[in-house]
C-alpha cells in the first residue's frame, strides 16, 4: 500500500488524465473516482460524458458541480412501466431544470439522450439557442414537444450532427420543420424522424440529403412516398441505415424498378426499418441490400404476412439483430433459423392486440426453432400465445448465452400449455443456463419457487420484471436476499406485501428503483420505509379509483396502488404533481 | 372434487371478513349466499379501504392474504384460462377472481361482460341447488367464446382490457392500430366461372391492382378453359393456358365482374383499387354471352387496360 502511493504521487496529473480518456464506460469512471481523493478530483475535471439513470436521484446543481466540463448528457425519467400506461402523464420528467441549469453555469453541451422525459418546445428552443456547438439531440419515448420545437432545433443548432427521433409521442404542427434546416447546414450524419405523424416537405428533405455527404441514417416517416425515397436515396448512396416510409406502389412499374436499382448501389446499407405501409410486392425491390444486413426492423409493418416474410428473410443470411411482428408464426421463426446464424437479438411483438385468439401468433415452437438454429442469441424479447416448461429448459441449453431474457405470454398467467403446471421449472432453467443474464421479464402462471431459483442464480442480475406471479412475500424475500446486483425491480399485481418490502431496507439503497403496483403493500408499511430511509424517495402514486382526499392523511391500512422508490442524494423532488405524495 | 367446487370453496375461504367468518367456513354446500358475496363479476363496489381492512385482521398468512386478494377488484380477462387447465390445476390464485370482468380505466367496457351477467343470472335462477353455477357459467360462456369465435369480435378481447397487457409501448400500439385498420386482415372472396365445375377463392389482399388481380385468376382458372384439369399440370402447359386465357378474357368471351355490398353485380374496374377490394363481395367471370350490354364495354375497357 505504502508503495503504491508512493508511485502513483510519481505520475503527474497529465498523465494521469491521457490514462482517464480510455475509459469510456461510465461504469469504469465511475469505479476510478472511488480510488482517492485525487483521482476523483482528477476524474471528475476530465469526464465528458455523464448517465444519470434517474433524473430525481441528483439535480442538475450537483451535476454540474461536479462535472463542470460535461459535454454529453443521457437522462432517464419515468419509471419503465409508464411505458404502459401505468403512470400519469404529467408526473414529471421535465428536462427544462437540467437544460435551464446548464445554460446559465456555461456548460458546453454537445450531446443530449433523454428517455421517457417530459420535453417542452420551450425546452427544445432554449437548448438550440444556448450551446452553440450542439451536435446530438437523442429522443426516446419522450412527449410533450411538437414540430414547433424541431423547427427551433433545426434553425439554430449550426453543427448538428444527430438528430434521433424514436417512438416520440410528438404533436405535428403542420409547420415545416424540415425546411428550417438552413442551407448551410451540411453536418447531419444521423436523421430519424420515423415516429411523426404528419406531412413533411419532401423537396426540402431531398434538397437536405443532397448537400449532407456524411449521412448514414436516415429513417423518414410514412409520409414519404416510395418515389420521394427513390430520390431522396440517389443523392445518398453511402447510407447505412435506412428507414424507410410507406412502401406502396405497383410492383410493375417504373418508380418501383427505379427503386430496385437505385437500392443496388447503396451497397452499404446494414440496417434497414420502416414499412409502415407496405404493399408486400414491392419487398423485392430490397433482396439486394439483404446479403449485408445485420439488422432488421419490420416491427410496425403489420401489413406483410408470413411467406412474403420467409422470402424475404431467407436473403438475410449475415442478420444479428431482427424485429418482428407475430405474423411471421413459427413457421417463420423456423426459417429464420435456418438462415440467420449469427443472429444476437430477436424481438417479436404482438401483432393483433384487439382481435380474439391471434391463430397466427408464436408458440414455445418458434423460440425453440430459433435457439436451435441461433446459437449466438443473447437478446431476446417475446410476447406468446402459448409457453411451456420444456421449450424454455431446451431453449436454457441452447443458449446459455442470454443477457437478455424478456418473455411475455400474452394472457399473463397462462400455465404450461401441455402440463398445466406453472413455469417455474422452465425460467428456473434460464436463470440457471444463463450465468450472465441482466435482465429478466418472467410471465405465466408463476408461484414462489421460480424467485427461489431467481435469488439462487441470477447473480449478474440487474433487472427484473414481474406481473401477475408469486404466492406470497416469500417470493419477493427471495429476489431480494438473493440477486446482489439487482438495480432495477419493477412488480404489478403480485400478492408481495410489507414483510416483503420491509424485511431489508438497506437493499434499496443499492438499488437504483423499486415499483410495486397493485400488490399488497399498505400506506403505513410506505411511511415506515421513507421514515428509516432518508436517502430513499418513496413516492405514492394516488389516483384513479384508489383516490384519497389530499387533506385526510389515509389509514395507514390502507392499501398502496402505486409505490415507486429511488435512492437519491437530493431529497423529495420539488416539482411532484399534486397526485404524487412523498412520503 | 370438481375444480369448479374447489375454486368456490377456496374463494369461500378467502372471501371472508372476520364478521361473516362463521357462516363461510363450511361453505360449500350452502354456499348462495356466500357466492352473492364473491365479486365474480365485479360488479359491485369492493373498495379498496374495506379490502385492506380484512387484511389487518387477518394474521399473515400466505393462503389467507392471496384469498383476500382474490376478493379485491382488477383489472382482468375474463375466462382467461384454457379449458384443460380447470381439470387438472387448482390454482391458489383462482384467475377466475383476479380476473373479474370490470370497466377498464379507458372505459373500454366489454360487452361480453353483459352477456356473462345475463347469462350468470339465468343460470342461477334455472338452478336453485347451483353450488358451483357461476364457475361453471364462466367456463361455459368462456369455452362458447372459443367456439364461436366469431361471436367474440363484437367484443373487444379481453387482452385489451388488462391496462398495460401486454406490456408493449403505446406508440406501438397506437401506431399498429391505425396501420392494421388500413391493413385488413385477408379479403377471400369467391370466384366463380361460368361453366367450371367448383369456385376457388382469392385473397385481394395479395393483389396491389386490377392487373395483378386478372394474373391471379387467369392462373387459377387456366385448367378449365382448355379442358386439362389435372392438379398442378406441368408448366409448359400452364404457359399455354395462361395465354389462351388472357385472349379469352381480354377478347369478348369473358367479362369479370363483381357482386358489391348491395348486391348489384358490377364490372370490375371502373372504381380505384382500394374501394373496389372494400365493396367487392364475390366475382364472377361471366361468358360475353351472358353479358349482354356488358360486353361491348368489357370489350373496349380490356382493351383499353391492354
Amino acid at each position: 500500500m505504502c508503495l503504491f502511493r508512493d508511485m502513483m504521487s510519481y505520475f503527474p496529473e497529465e498523465v494521469l488524465e491521457h490514462v482517464f480518456d480510455f475509459l469510456t464506460s461510465h461504469r469504469d469512471r465511475n469505479a476510478v473516482s472511488l480510488v482517492c481523493k485525487s483521482w476523483y478530483s482528477l476524474e471528475r475535471f476530465s469526464r465528458e460524458k455523464v448517465f444519470i439513470g434517474n433524473c430525481y436521484a441528483v439535480n442538475p446543481e450537483r451535476l454540474i458541480a461536479r462535472f463542470p466540463r460535461v459535454r454529453s448528457l443521457t437522462l432517464k425519467g419515468k419509471p419503465h412501466f409508464a411505458d404502459f400506461n401505468l403512470v400519469p402523464h404529467d408526473w414529471g420528467g421535465d428536462v427544462y431544470p437540467w437544460i435551464e441549469a446548464m445554460t446559465k453555469n456555461g456548460i458546453n453541451l454537445e450531446e443530449l439522450r433523454l428517455k421517457r422525459m417530459l420535453v417542452s418546445d420551450e425546452s427544445l428552443e432554449l437548448l438550440a439557442k444556448s450551446f452553440p456547438n450542439f451536435k446530438s439531440l437523442v429522443l426516446v419515448s419522450c412527449e410533450g414537444f411538437t414540430t414547433d420545437g424541431l423547427a427551433a432545433i433545426a434553425s439554430n443548432c449550426r453543427f448538428l450532427r444527430e438528430l434521433d427521433l424514436q417512438e416520440n409521442e410528438v404533436d405535428d404542427r403542420k409547420g415545416h420543420w424540415l425546411s428550417c434546416f438552413p442551407d448551410s447546414c451540411t453536418s447531419l450524419v444521423s436523421l430519424n424522424f420515423a415516429c411523426l405523424k404528419g406531412e413533411v416537405n419532401v423537396a426540402a428533405l431531398e434538397r437536405l440529403v443532397a448537400r449532407c455527404h456524411n449521412l448514414r441514417s436516415l429513417r423518414v416517416n410514412h409520409a414519404v412516398p416510395l418515389e420521394a425515397l427513390q430520390k431522396i436515396l440517389v443523392k445518398a448512396p453511402q447510407i447505412n441505415d435506412l428507414g424507410t416510409g410507406s412502401f406502396v406502389h405497383d410492383p410493375d412499374s417504373e418508380t418501383s424498378k427505379k427503386m430496385k436499382n437505385t437500392l443496388e448501389n447503396c451497397k452499404s446499407v446494414r440496417s434497414l426499418s420502416g414499412f409502415l405501409d407496405v404493399n408486400p410486392h414491392c419487398l423485392p425491390a430490397v433482396y439486394p441490400i439483404c446479403t449485408d444486413l445485420t439488422s432488421l426492423n419490420l416491427s410496425y409493418a403489420p401489413g406483410i404476412y408470413s411467406n412474403e416474410l420467409i422470402k424475404l428473410i431467407c436473403h438475410c443470411k449475415k442478420l444479428e439483430r431482427l424485429w418482428i411482428l407475430d405474423t411471421i408464426g413459427d413457421k417463420g421463426l423456423g426459417a429464420v433459423a435456418s438462415t440467420c446464424k449469427e443472429l444476437q437479438e430477436l424481438r417479436v411483438f404482438p401483432s393483433d392486440l384487439y382481435g380474439a385468439d391471434n391463430a397466427a401468433a408464436v408458440t414455445e415452437e418458434g423460440l425453440v426453432s430459433i435457439s436451435a438454429g441461433c446459437p449466438k442469441l443473447n437478446s431476446l424479447l417475446y410476447f406468446c400465445q402459448q409457453m411451456t416448461n420444456a421449450a424454455l429448459i431446451t431453449v436454457a441449453k441452447n443458449c446459455p448465452n442470454f443477457i437478455r431474457f424478456r418473455l411475455c405470454t400474452l394472457n399473463p398467467v397462462i400455465p404450461d400449455a401441455v402440463t398445466n403446471l406453472p413455469l417455474d421449472e422452465g425460467f428456473g432453467a434460464i436463470v440457471q443456463s444463463c450465468k450472465g443474464l441482466k435482465r429478466l421479464s418472467v410471465s405465466g402462471r408463476l408461484t414462489d419457487q421460480v424467485f427461489l431459483y431467481i435469488g439462487m442464480y441470477a447473480e449478474q442480475l440487474e433487472m427484473l420484471s414481474i406481473a401477475f406471479a408469486g404466492d406470497s412475500d416469500k417470493g419477493m424475500l427471495y429476489v431480494l436476499n438473493g440477486c446482489k446486483k439487482l438495480k432495477k425491480l419493477e412488480i404489478r399485481d403480485s400478492p408481495f406485501g410489507n414483510a416483503a418490502l420491509l424485511s431489508d431496507m438497506g437493499k434499496y439503497e443499492t438499488m437504483r428503483s423499486l415499483w410495486m403496483s397493485s400488490c399488497e403493500v399498505t400506506y403505513g408499511a410506505c411511511k415506515t420505509l421513507a421514515e428509516k430511509m432518508p436517502t430513499l424517495n418513496v413516492e405514492i402514486i394516488n389516483e384513479g379509483e384508489d383516490q384519497v382526499e389530499a387533506s385526510s392523511s389515509p389509514d395507514a391500512r390502507h392499501r398502496v396502488e402505486k409505490m415507486y422508490l429511488y435512492r437519491t442524494l437530493v431529497g423529495p423532488r420539488r416539482d411532484a404533481p399534486d397526485f404524487v405524495w412523498t412520503l | 372434487m370438481s375444480p369448479p367446487l374447489l375454486g368456490i370453496e377456496g374463494h369461500n375461504q378467502a372471501n371472508v371478513s372476520p364478521m361473516a367468518s362463521s357462516s363461510s367456513t363450511d361453505c360449500v354446500s350452502q354456499n348462495v349466499s356466500c357466492l352473492k358475496e364473491r365479486n365474480y363479476l365485479g360488479l359491485s363496489d369492493c373498495s379498496s379501504v374495506d379490502s385492506s381492512t380484512v387484511m389487518l385482521t387477518v394474521p399473515a398468512d400466505p393462503k389467507s392474504n392471496l384469498n383476500l386478494k382474490a376478493t379485491e377488484l382488477r383489472l382482468g380477462l375474463p375466462g382467461s384460462h384454457s379449458p384443460g387447465r380447470e381439470s387438472e390445476f387448482s390454482p391458489l390464485i383462482d384467475e377466475k377472481q383476479l380476473f373479474p370482468l370490470i370497466p377498464s380505466k379507458d372505459g373500454i367496457f366489454s360487452s361480453g361482460n353483459k352477456r356473462g351477467f345475463a347469462d350468470t343470472v339465468n343460470a342461477f335462477s334455472s338452478r336453485p341447488a347451483g353450488t358451483h353455477t357461476k364457475t361453471e357459467v364462466a367456463s361455459q360462456e368462456c369455452n362458447n367464446n372459443k367456439i364461436n369465435g366469431s361471436n367474440i369480435s363484437s367484443a373487444p378481447s379481453a387482452k385489451a382490457q388488462v391496462v398495460g397487457w401486454p406490456p408493449i409501448r403505446s406508440f406501438r400500439k397506437n401506431t399498429l392500430a391505425t396501420t392494421s385498420k388500413k391493413n385488413d386482415d385477408v379479403i377471400f372472396v369467391k370466384v366463380s366461372m361460368d361453366g367450371a365445375p367448383y369456385l376457388r377463392k382469392v385473397d385481394l389482399r395479395t393483389c396491389a391492382t386490377y392487373q395483378e388481380l386478372s394474373s391471379a385468376l387467369e392462373k387459377m382458372f387456366s385448367c378449365f378453359t382448355i379442358g386439362q384439369c389435372g392438379p398442378e399440370g406441368a408448366p409448359s402447359r400452364e404457359v399455354l393456358s395462361e395465354s389462351k386465357l388472357r385472349d379469352i378474357l381480354h377478347g369478348s368471351e369473358y367479362v369479370l365482374t363483381y357482386e358489391d355490398k348491395d348486391g348489384d353485380w358490377m364490372l370490375v374496374g371502373d372504381v380505384p383499387w382500394e374501394m373496389f377490394i372494400s365493396s367487392c363481395k364475390r366475382l364472377k367471370i361471366m361468358k360475353g354471352s351472358d353479358a349482354i350490354g356488358l360486353a361491348p364495354r368489357a370489350l373496349e375497357k380490356s382493351k383499353n387496360r391492354n
